[in-house]
């Protein structure tokens, strides 16, 4: 569960660097991810390749449509509103999801095939476990080669540094918004597709996602990427020891508790600078 | 200025008093009863969002909690119910004060955050503390009274429209009070420019936690009422959705109007129930309104007809000019 924080934490870091908005729809997209693995994968019987590569890009379809029509068009917007209009996308998002796949949870098999297990020190690992993980090294490691070598990259990581200054040298301050809203919803699509067969999702899971991500990215300190990518796996440590160690009912709870002690004492994170969070505009 | 604002709340408050002559359906007053509370809850709301700048997305929860407490403390432990109310609120004000104090002094938006997060503990809390809250079917572990008033007990749809609306109308005047005080003005130049108000020597931190506890304690009375009317409590009113549904009804009206509050929770309570046959659309009814206001927009209904007005008499204004040249 860890890695899909890190995922979804990365999601919520690469727009608010991009934009300094925090995207309540990114639950939605992680979400919508493991919904269309299902149509795909499951239903319609698509390779499983195939079936993530098109699921990937449907939602990435979707968040570039969210950028244009929503995003984008504002004149002028404060932050209260760009807040709101992604609160409204998550409920519209939630809302055509229930019409279209209905109210009840969907279930998918492992990648490798079965319910598998792999015995590991004595307890048993889903081997789905290892596609979550291998998928967290994969993106990490892309994003680490597009922000380091790639014009885009780069551009996009000035534009987080200072984007007025970004935008006097020459980078293209906007499109660099929507570059960041189509790599953040594939980035969810992509943690939504690989743990759908772990965790059962129906259309209102898209939330918790999103609460927990956030909490992951809070926790590593808001726009600090390797450190939403520790927290996340910390977040998602805690949590299954909490599940076994105290209570099944609050282990939904403790990333939220987290997320509300590190708000509290150390609004910057474990890991981002007090200067940075300071400079921010959120 | 005082009379500017009361003749508005003169004729609204005859308007409510009348609306029970000419309707004697249950059903639409229960309607109309559920708008009261949402109009509390909203009002508070809207001095969070309008004045202090701030988004709140736990409102809910302290519905919620008002409406738990209430119910445990009188049909668990016997207590009378103005007094649980009381208590309730609280409550609630106290664990608004824990959330709102640290996380209002940080610049941004940071409340919206701590809420929702706070939002869902609460509503985990319901459904897991079986023993105390009896769970995600409800509290049934005692009996929840209805309210009295000296020998007047509050039993029917007639009676606690009249109840909940005169607390509304309450709430209402002391509202009006407040934006129009120091108070008001003081988080009116919050709302413009924080870092203006500050140097103007406004204690910006203080009042924002002030006016979020107070919104909490509007909520947690909503909640109450809630209970007494109902006589029933499960968590499904107190989710997240419905935080959601009530920064909606707040956004409709238009920000930083108290009547727009109102009128937003009105609104939004009365146009699902004309709409049934759509129930499941419900979710998708709100968030197309919710973009829509967001995006063309923003100053809410309240504020659409203001720059409506100002258009016409600019028109007006043009024409006359033509007509003088």
């Amino acid at each position: 569960m860890g890695s899909i924080y890190a995922l979804a934490a990365l999601g919520f870091n690469i727009i608010y660097n991009a934009t300094g908005i925090v995207n309540l729809a990114q639950g939605e997209f992680v979400m919508l991810g493991g919904m269309f693995m299902v149509l795909f994968g499951g239903t319609l019987g698509v390779p499983l390749g195939f079936a993530i590569i098109a699921s990937v890009f449907v939602v990435t379809l979707i968040g570039i449509i969210f950028e244009r029509t929503c995003i984008n068009t504002l004149k002028n917007p404060t932050v209260m509103v760009l807040v709101m209009i992604t609160v409204a996308a998550s409920i519209i998002l939630k809302g055509v999801t229930m019409f279209l796949a209905g109210k009840e949870i969907h279930t998918m098999e492992y990648f490798s095939g079965g319910h598998g297990t792999v015995p590991l020190w004595g307890g048993k690992i889903p081997t789905q476990t290892f596609w979550v993980l291998g998928t967290l090294a994969v993106v990490v490691s892309a994003l680490v080669i597009f922000f380091n070598f790639t014009l885009a990259g780069k551009a996009m990581r000035a534009c987080a540094f200072d984007r007025t200054a970004a935008r006097l040298m020459g980078i293209p301050a906007r499109r660099m918004v929507l570059l960041s809203f189509g790599l953040s919803s594939a980035i969810s699509a992509l943690a939504g597709a690989v743990i759908m067969p772990i965790s059962m999702v129906d259309y209102q899971s898209g939330a918790m996602f999103g609460i927990k991500g956030f909490g992951a990215a809070i926790l590593g300190g808001l726009g600090h990427n390797p450190g939403a990518v520790a927290a996340g796996l910390i977040l998602g440590i805690l949590e299954s020891l909490s599940a076994g160690y105290i209570s099944s009912h609050y282990k939904d709870a403790l990333p939220l508790l987290i997320l509300l002690i590190v708000l509290f004492i150390k609004p910057s994170g474990l890991f981002g600078s007090e200067a940075a969070g300071r400079l921010k505009k959120f | 200025m005082m009379r500017k604002i009361y003749i508005p709340y003169i004729i609204f408050a005859l308007i409510i008093l009348l609306i029970p002559v000419f309707i004697h359906s249950y059903y639409y007053l229960g309607v109309l009863i559920q708008a009261g509370y949402f109009s509390l809850i909203c009002m508070g709301l809207s001095l969070v969002m309008g004045y202090a700048g701030q988004i709140s997305l736990g409102h809910a929860a302290f519905f919620g909690l008002g409406g738990y407490a209430s119910a445990i403390l009188t049909g668990g432990h016997g207590w009378c119910p103005w007094l649980a109310m009381l208590a309730a609120m609280i409550i609630s004000g106290v664990l608004a004060w824990l959330i709102g104090k640290p996380s209002l002094k940080l610049k941004g938006h940071y409340l919206a955050m701590a809420t929702l997060g706070f939002g869902e503990i609460v509503y985990i809390f319901f459904n897991a503390e079986i023993r105390l809250t009896g769970g995600p079917s409800g509290y049934t572990m005692g009996v929840i009274p209805y309210l009295t008033i000296g020998n007047l007990t509050i039993d029917n749809e007639f009676k606690h429209y009249l109840l909940t609306w005169a607390i509304v109308l309450l709430i209402l005047l002391v509202n009006l009070h407040i934006i129009h005080s120091r108070l008001g003005r003081a988080l009116r130049a919050i709302h413009a420019d924080e870092e203006a108000a500050r140097a103007m020597g406004v204690h910006t931190a203080r009042f924002k936690v002030w006016i979020f506890v107070l919104s909490a304690v509007y909520a947690s009375l909503a909640g109450s009422l809630y209970a007494h009317n109902i006589l029933f409590v499960a968590p499904g009113p107190f989710a997240a959705m419905h935080s959601i549904l009530f920064v909606t009804m707040v956004i409709v009206g238009g920000m930083g109007s108290i009547w727009g509050a109102v009128a937003g929770a009105l609104l939004l309570t009365i146009l699902p129930e004309t709409l049934r046959g759509f129930q499941d659309y419900n979710i998708l009814i709100y968030g197309g309104i919710l973009l829509f206001i967001m995006l063309f927009m923003s100053g809410g209904l309240f504020g659409g007809g203001r720059l409506f007005l100002a258009w016409l008499s600019h028109l007006r204004g043009r024409k006359k000019e033509v007509a003088d040249g």
